[in-house]
């Protein structure tokens, strides 16, 4: 059944799709090898839903073509099935259903059998830290319940690459982690993930690759690392009390210094590594006798990566800027 | 949490003809929605509730007013409220396919190796499961306010056999519906627009003689009261005339004619 003459997991070429006038995709390349974690970043609207709805065959594209483990979504949907699992935006879970009920369901919809599902779903069950409430009605989960026994039916197949749609928008950060967790440890056994995500420290926490599209085009794609070094560094900023301080603190760092802001006394400064420097920059500035107002790290957001790279930025809501340290 | 080691990324396909897949396939989506009927208040009272109600207003609200010649009024009228029972069942099919449609799991079962057309079959294969209980309700509760058929084995047969072939010509309609309306509101609707006027403008409640010219025309042709008129004549040996035919007929037309419709409005839609 597996097609294994190709290391690409997902080609994708010059799709298109559009609603009436909307053009929704506009031309996406791009590939995804096996084992390989891509992420798909954008924001609302950039048409991240509609490519994984096109991969996953319940969508069908205007032009371009489309191959996932070497069968085509449009000529081979039912194979393209049989080496898919898909966990959707929203989960897709049977309310009146038990969690185990739903996952038996689907266990036998993909024909694994009656003995070999009972066994999977067990196991996943477990894993997925779901055995206490498996016999509750989903109907009364939590979101991110919801979200694992929305993942175990993906996996009860064991799928060969696995599309998930903002796996981790709802989940408390605890949660959040967990999912990060999990979602390496797929791949860490081969299974070729692609994901959405509206944020840039999950897909530089979780992805081999980023695709960046906004409006239906790739805007930029690469490692993590590449796309941080094209938007710009980490860095620290200090705002200090008293106008000699900031002179002061402007020559202790010269080089390192990114911009600085006399008006407000503030500078940034490059960081490579975070907390770390953020403790030696603090040793210093106290050495120095320097009294700060605040000192904060800033990560790129996405809202950086698309100011960057379209000149106006997102609506994301959630900025997730890491304010390592508070006033002092 | 560590890691999930996934012991192979071989599914274990079963090997097994084509057709019999999808018999087990719409058998496990039968199984499911019988579940949600039973565990839903909402519809148990549906299957129970409401065709006890039906009777007794009728019987004792309406009855003593209505005349119907030869037979009492409660063994003309339980024909009609059987099946106006069973087409009130058989619409919660709508309903049914307009909540699945809202919630992702249709998508989840799109992307899984089956015909998705399976969870149509499995939706009308439960009502018409929940129809056969009402039904047995109906006619229990029948004969406690006077039901006395006189129909022998032969034509309790007739009844049952029309009873669901008629359940599932409704069913094959609603499921149509329900993959047309946009909003769950609107599937409850239809109930209301579409088989409220069908039962009362027909012989359910009374003798079609007694309605003005243009509803009685209607009344006397359309589907439903052929099929309480066959009943009719089989339960309590009113007058036979080929109401029977007609009501297969229109019965299997609707159903040879919906079911691919149907279908097909499943696979298209959201493509
Ligand atoms: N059925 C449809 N009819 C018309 N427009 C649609 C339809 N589905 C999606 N769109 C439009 O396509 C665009 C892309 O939608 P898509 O859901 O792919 O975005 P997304 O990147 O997943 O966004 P989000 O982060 O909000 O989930 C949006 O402008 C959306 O309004
Ligand atoms: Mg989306």
């Amino acid at each position: 059944m597996l097609n294994t003459s190709t290391d690409r997991a997902i080609a994708v070429k010059d799709l298109k799709k559009s609603y009436g006038k909307l053009k929704v995709l506009d031309g996406i390349d791009f590939e995804v090898h096996r084992g390989e974690i891509l992420a798909l970043l954008g924001p609302n609207g950039a048409g991240k839903t509609t490519i994984v709805r096109i991969l996953s065959t319940l969508l069908s594209q205007d032009e371009g073509t489309a191959t996932v483990n070497g069968f085509d979504v449009r000529r081979e949907p039912g194979a393209v099935r049989s080496s898919i699992g898909l966990t959707g935006q929203y989960a897709a879970v049977d309310e009146y259903l038990t969690g185990r009920e739903n996952l038996e369901m689907i266990g036998l919809l993909y024909r694994l059998g009656e003995q070999e599902t009972k066994n999977r779903s067990q196991k996943l069950l477990e894993r997925l830290d779901l055995v206490e409430p498996s016999n509750r009605r989903v109907k009364t989960y939590s979101g991110g319940m919801r979200r694992r026994i929305d993942l175990a039916m993906s996996l009860i197949a064991s799928p060969s690459i696995l599309f998930l749609d903002e796996p981790t928008t709802g989940l408390d950060p605890h949660s959040r982690i967990t999912m990060w967790e999990i979602i390496k440890g797929l791949a860490a056994t081969n299974v070729t993930v692609l994901l959405t995500t509206q944020y840039m420290e999950e897909a530089d926490r979780l992805a081999d690759k980023i695709i960046v599209i906004d409006k239906g085009s790739v805007i930029a794609q690469g490692t993590p690392t590449e796309l941080k070094a094209s938007i710009g560094p980490d860095h620290l900023e200090i705002i200090v009390k008293d106008d000699d301080d900031f002179l002061n603190t402007l020559k202790l760092f010269e080089t390192d210094v990114l911009q600085n802001d006399p008006k407000r006394r503030s500078l940034s400064i490059i960081t490579k590594n975070g907390t770390a420097d953020l403790k030696k920059v603090l040793s210093m500035l106290e050495e120095s006798k320097i009294i700060i107002d605040s000192l904060s790290l800033h990560r790129p957001t996405l809202d950086d990566v698309f100011l960057a790279l379209t000149g106006h930025s997102t609506s994301v809501e959630a900025e997730r800027q890491t304010n390592a340290s508070t006033t002092l | 949490m560590t890691t999930l080691a996934i012991e192979s990324n071989i599914q274990t396909q079963q090997r097994k003809p084509k057709i019999l897949w999808y018999v087990s396939d719409a058998w496990i989506m039968t199984q499911r929605s019988v579940r949600h009927i039973t565990r839903s208040m909402d519809q148990l009272m549906s299957v129970a509730m409401f065709p006890i109600m039906f009777m007794l207003l009728n019987r004792y609200v309406l009855g003593g007013a209505i005349d119907t010649g030869d037979i009492s009024y409660a063994n003309y009228l339980f024909a009609g409220i059987f099946v106006q029972t069973l087409a009130f069942g058989a619409n919660y099919t709508t309903i049914n396919l307009a909540v699945d449609l809202q919630q992702g799991i249709v998508d989840r079962f799109r992307s899984l190796p089956m015909n998705p057309s399976a969870l149509l079959v499995g939706h009308i294969t439960a009502d018409l499961i929940r129809n056969a209980i009402s039904g047995v309700i109906i006619i229990l509760a029948g004969l406690l306010v006077g039901f006395r058929p006189t129909a022998g084995l032969i034509e309790w047969l007739y009844v049952i056999g029309l009873a669901l072939i008629f359940s599932l010509a409704i069913s094959c309609l609603s499921a149509i519906l329900g993959l047309v309306v946009k909003s769950l509101e609107a599937a409850q609707w239809t109930g209301f627009v579409v088989i409220f006027p069908l039962t009362f403008i027909s012989s359910a409640f009374v003798p079609t003689q007694t309605m003005p010219t243009v509803l009685r025309a209607f009344a006397e042709n359309q589907p439903l009261t052929h099929v309480m008129n066959a009943m009719r004549t089989w339960l309590v040996g009113t007058p036979s005339d080929n109401s029977a035919w007609i009501a297969l007929a229109w019965c299997l037309g609707i159903i040879i004619i919906s079911l691919p419709i149907a279908a097909w409005l499943f696979r298209v839609r959201g493509k």
